[in-house]
């Protein structure tokens, strides 16, 4: 029997413990793909976090290391420094990124180091059970805003790329979504393009993702994938904010 | 035998730099020396201590709390560590700048004209350096070479000019007596 | 005997970590360590090594995780505020079992506190200061040419074990200069042996990965007994301390760093009395010297702790001495010195009920 379609190299054989429709499958096979597509799975060194994916340690088919909740970019600045030659990435949620490691993303990509955060924004505490996160849209119910999330008592959403885009540091900072076939490659080819730049030296990249959580949002696979189209890509909208090779030309 | 010394005036009087010289000149004659700055808030412009040990054995504490010997360059300082000086001890003070008399009779007081003698050599910032050639003359805990060769460790990148200023006040310290 | 050079404890401290190999420097200002990473940063420049000004204590010990987890000799130095900032990261690199270096140039506190020299972090360095079951390989310096060779003891020993280090010293030591004689030949972290941990990207072999967590049932325990075992190796083997005039003492003073100087004059002074006093002095506080002092104990009456705190390793003198001796205490909190003649006037009153 000739195989058509398995796992990528880049990916370990560990069943992953995803949520049925949950993004973070899809995300992590785009990264497993291209640590074989560029031929980088030997000289990468990956950064999980806290959060669902952290046990991203155990699917990415490389070195690996697990971290304090929101520190990645800080643990990853001390291997990249000390192994200039190896890629480098983070990836994170939103509590992560955006909450607990506001301060380290934030100064990561001021010094524009040379390294790459993936960063899955589906607006929702996954893991700890769907708590309101720093993502979570106005109105948009949580274990922690049952009503939806009033902006006068627990305030707005924080729009990563939008926020980091003030800063001179970064190289490249592009919105995606994984929600249908053509933005899951246009995902996929963002996180080559930062890729690549890092490899380049080229400096900081994060891509945000928006991403499904069905069960943190309470609906069907198929309505969280019409749920990023239609109200997720409209408060995040999609597209390129920074990219300094373009700027350049 | 076994010296501490307090040194003891406003920010930007040498405080720091005449303890650290005397440390040096210490180690320069293989003896054993410790020195510790009064620091933080006081560090910018109030008043500025420094202790130092100097010894032929092994120093115990850093820490001075009843000097042999205090130099003491401004008024407030006489107040705060004339009351301090072990008995049979010497206090150094700065005449030209302190009104106040010591009245310690326990203890030898020298009165220094230190910035007077300073300005004559045209310079009132080196008073210190006057004040510490007075007081290797008085106790002859190190010599004037060492202490010479010590400034110029502390002050590298001074010039020549000043390095050589700075001798002459530690030799005229030295000549008063 | 090579030429002594006057340094600041805070810089003796860098020349030693540059010494000792270490080419990863990452930290955060706090007084009183400033002038550490101010000449760390002209040195690592100068030696082409890394230093990194972070924007939190969080971030560097964060650093140093990465960094040591990708096989460089790292370290961070702060004072108390910004130790108990690094109490998170410290609990996953000791939950990870990476070697690090961490130096406490400890203040008054709690709180803000202030600036002034403190022992006051004791606990918190050799308890396990953050979360969950973990202990610090803990070296008390007293002495600014201690400060100079505790980083590359500390290296070594973090590495021996894979355990991170702490150098627990205080605004005194870092704030004093002495007499520093350059011993040994420095390391160049070139020579460093790989290690079978570091990532370094899987060329040629299967992937490693450095984590504190497993959630599977009963393997976090196991890994922790393994841990234990460690730390049972550390106990046995590399308790460290400096006694003076011991043999013939029926009074023990026990301090650590600064207090273990003023210690001494104390002592000094008491021995030209004609008592007899003697002084023991933890350079390891974790593992304390508990088998010494577990000997002493059986013929000394009585033991005078000295701390620059309310009285934190007095726990663990009472917890070796087991009721043998009586306990004495000089303590003096939120940055107070002791002095040699306050020692001695103690020395004196326990002399006087015996």
């Amino acid at each position: 029997m000739k195989l058509l379609f398995g796992r990528p190299a880049g990916l370990t054989d560990i069943n992953q413990r995803y949520c049925p429709g949950c993004g973070h499958g899809i995300v992590h096979r785009l990264i497993g793909e291209l640590l074989v597509e560029m031929n980088i799975r030997e000289k990468t060194i990956g950064v999980a976090p806290v959060g669902c994916s952290v046990f991203a340690d155990e699917y990415f088919n490389c070195d690996m290391i697990q971290v304090p909740h929101g520190r990645a970019p800080a643990v990853a600045t001390g291997i990249k420094r000390t192994r200039p030659d190896c890629m480098v990435f983070t990836y994170q949620g939103d509590g992560d990124l955006a909450a607990i490691g506001t301060a380290e993303m934030i100064h990561v990509a001021a010094r524009n180091e040379n390294i790459t955060i993936i960063f899955i924004n589906n607006a929702i505490y996954g893991m700890t059970g769907g708590q309101l996160a720093p993502t979570t849209l106005p109105g948009m119910r949580s274990t922690t805003s049952v009503k939806g999330r009033d902006v006068v008592t627990q305030g707005y959403p924080i729009k990563v790329c939008e926020l980091l885009n003030a800063l001179d540091g970064p190289y490249y900072l592009e919105r995606v979504a994984v929600d249908i076939p053509r933005n899951i490659i246009k995902t996929k080819k963002a996180i080559k393009t930062a890729f690549q730049y890092q490899l380049d030296n080229k400096g900081f990249s994060l891509i945000e993702i928006l991403s499904m959580c069905p069960t943190g949002w309470g609906v069907t696979p198929v309505q969280a994938k019409k749920w990023i189209a239609e109200v997720m890509a409209n408060y995040y909208p999609l597209g390129e904010l920074r990219n300094r090779a373009k700027e350049a030309k | 035998m076994t010296k501490e010394f307090i040194i003891a005036g406003f920010g930007g009087q040498g405080i720091v730099s005449s303890g650290i010289i005397l440390a040096y000149a210490g180690l320069f004659e293989n003896l054993n020396v410790t020195f510790f700055p009064s620091y933080g808030a006081e560090m910018r412009g109030g008043t500025a201590n420094c202790q130092v040990v100097v010894s032929d054995e092994k120093i115990a504490s850093p820490v001075v709390v009843n000097p042999d010997i205090v130099i003491i360059m401004n008024e407030p300082s006489l107040l705060k560590f004339e009351p301090v000086v072990k008995p049979g001890g010497m206090l150094f003070f700065n005449q030209t700048l302190i009104k106040s008399k010591p009245a310690r009779k326990d203890v030898e007081i020298i009165p220094i004209e230190a910035n007077k003698i300073a300005e004559e050599l045209g310079q009132g910032r080196i008073a210190n350096m006057v004040m510490l050639g007075a007081m290797v003359k008085k106790t002859k805990m190190v010599s004037i070479e060492s202490m010479k060769k010590a400034q110029r460790k502390r002050f590298e990148r001074a010039s020549e000019e000043q390095l050589a200023l700075n001798d002459r006040a530690l030799e005229r310290g030295y000549a008063l007596f | 005997m090579a030429e002594k050079e006057l340094m600041y404890g805070n810089h003796a401290l860098v020349e030693g970590v540059i010494h000792a190999g270490c080419r990863f420097f990452a930290g955060y200002p706090i007084t009183p360590q400033n002038e550490s990473p101010e000449y760390m940063s002209i040195r690592m420049n100068e030696v082409g090594g890394v230093f990194l000004q972070t924007e939190s204590e969080i971030a560097a010990i964060n650093m140093l995780f990465g960094a040591a987890a990708a096989g460089a000799r790292a370290m961070t130095s702060s004072s108390s505020p910004g130790i108990s900032l690094m109490q998170e990261g410290l609990s996953y690199i000791a939950g990870a079992d990476v070697p690090v270096l961490v130096v406490n140039i400890a203040r008054g506190g709690p709180g803000l506190g202030n600036i002034a020299p403190a022992q006051s972090d004791y606990f918190q360095a050799v308890k396990s200061g953050g979360h969950g079951d973990y202990h610090t390989i803990v070296l008390a310096p007293n002495s600014v040419q201690e400060m100079f060779e505790f980083p590359r003891l500390a290296f070594e020993l973090a590495e021996k074990y894979r355990n991170p280090a702490l150098i627990l010293a205080d605004g005194l030591l870092g704030q004093m200069m002495e007499p520093v004689e350059i011993k040994g030949e420095p390391i160049d972290p070139k020579t460093l042996p790989e290690q079978d941990w570091w990532l370094t990207g899987c060329k040629g072999r299967e992937k490693r990965v450095i984590r504190s967590y497993d959630l599977r049932p009963g393997k976090l325990e196991e890994w922790n007994w393994r841990r234990w075992e460690k730390y049972q190796k550390i106990l046995k083997n590399e308790q460290r301390y400096e006694d003076i005039k011991i043999d013939d003492a029926d009074i023990l003073i026990v301090a650590y760093g600064t207090s273990a100087r003023v210690a001494e004059a104390g002592l000094r002074i008491a021995r030209q009395k004609g008592l007899k006093v003697g002084l023991l002095r933890p350079i390891t506080l974790w593992p304390f010297p508990s088998d010494i002092l577990s000997e002493l104990s059986k013929r000394i009456e009585d033991i005078l702790v000295v701390e620059m705190s309310l009285g934190q390793m007095i726990e663990d003198v009472k917890l070796v001495v087991e009721g043998r001796s009586k306990i004495h205490f000089i303590g003096h909190p939120g940055g107070g010195l002791p002095n040699a003649q306050e020692i001695y006037n103690k020395i004196l009153e326990i002399r006087s009920k015996k």
